[in-house]
């Protein structure tokens, strides 16, 4: 199990739209800076700023090729964070859906006003 | 057909914990089942095999709320409960929030906005525990007690699409 601070940086870099896109992106194959600031409408240096962050997070490594300097997926460090969020979110999905289908009935059938127990 | 609504999970803070989601109901709706006991037990439970044979609501500032879950094949139970700090209904509600067997330091604390558009509404809860070290207990104990997501999985997350299957 990891220290604290790297599950706080594994977050932090997670809560970005850019950086999980670049992560969806690694986790199909290894790539350069060049090739991952392609699909956005993003500079290089603001692509590598992300890829700071990543790398900061232990979530993204270098690859050997010292021309291309590739980036790559770290997935163990990746999926201790994801496992968790992954099990919490469809928790949460899983009684927020039972809550859509109360609401529906309510809306049919208001709640008759009695003991709240 | 109403659209699809998706959870958003993120952790904006060091210490906090935020979901969104939309409900197709007006937010008095969704308040009430938030705070009607008869309502809550109903929504309020977790993974499938779990029911809420206790949930007592005292819905004002200063009161007590008090859950408890129990597995219906092996009876084991969990409570939690907490105090109403605010209430500003149907709009908003802070409370403490403390497990009986805590395994983290500390209360967390609750905060459900409830924002209404359309006859949509849109529902924000952050909990915010009392540190870093804290939400991260929480993390590592569900880590190690969770459903062993695969590696397969992880295009999906990232993707942030509604989950189908089953923890």
């Amino acid at each position: 199990m990891q220290a604290p601070h790297r599950l706080d940086a594994i977050f932090a870099a997670l809560s970005d739209p850019t950086r999980r896109a670049i992560l969806a992106r690694l986790a199909s194959g290894e790539a350069s800076v060049t090739e991952l600031a392609e699909p956005f409408a993003m500079s290089q240096p603001a692509i590598s700023k992300h890829l700071k962050v990543l790398e900061r997070a232990g979530l993204v490594s270098r690859g050997r090729d010292a021309q291309r300097r590739p980036r790559r997926l770290e997935p163990k460090r990746l999926g201790e964070a994801t496992k968790w969020l992954e099990r919490y979110r469809r928790l949460w999905e899983g009684n927020y859906q039972r809550l859509d289908a109360l609401l529906d009935e309510l809306k049919t059938k208001p709640l008759t006003t009695g003991d709240d127990r | 057909m109403k659209p699809a609504a998706t959870l958003k999970l993120t952790t904006p803070g060091e210490r906090d914990l935020v979901m969104t989601r939309v409900f197709d109901a007006p937010r008095k709706l969704v308040f009430d089942a938030h705070t009607k006991p008869e309502l809550v037990r109903r929504w309020l439970l977790g993974p499938a095999g779990w029911s809420m044979p206790v949930c007592e609501i005292d819905l004002r500032v200063g009161g007590k709320y008090r859950y408890v879950w129990q597995h219906d094949r092996n009876g084991t139970k969990m409570g939690m409960g907490g105090v109403y700090r605010e209430i500003k209904a149907p709009e908003r509600i802070v409370n403490t929030e403390k497990f009986d067997e805590a395994w983290y330091p500390g209360e967390a604390l609750g905060t459900l906005v409830l924002e209404e558009q359309g006859g949509q509404t849109r529902l924000t809860h952050t909990m915010r525990y009392e540190s870093a070290a804290a939400r991260d207990a929480v993390i590592k104990s569900n880590m190690e007690s969770g459903v062993a997501a695969s590696y397969d999985r992880l295009a999906e997350l990232l993707a942030a699409t509604p989950a189908t299957g089953r923890a």
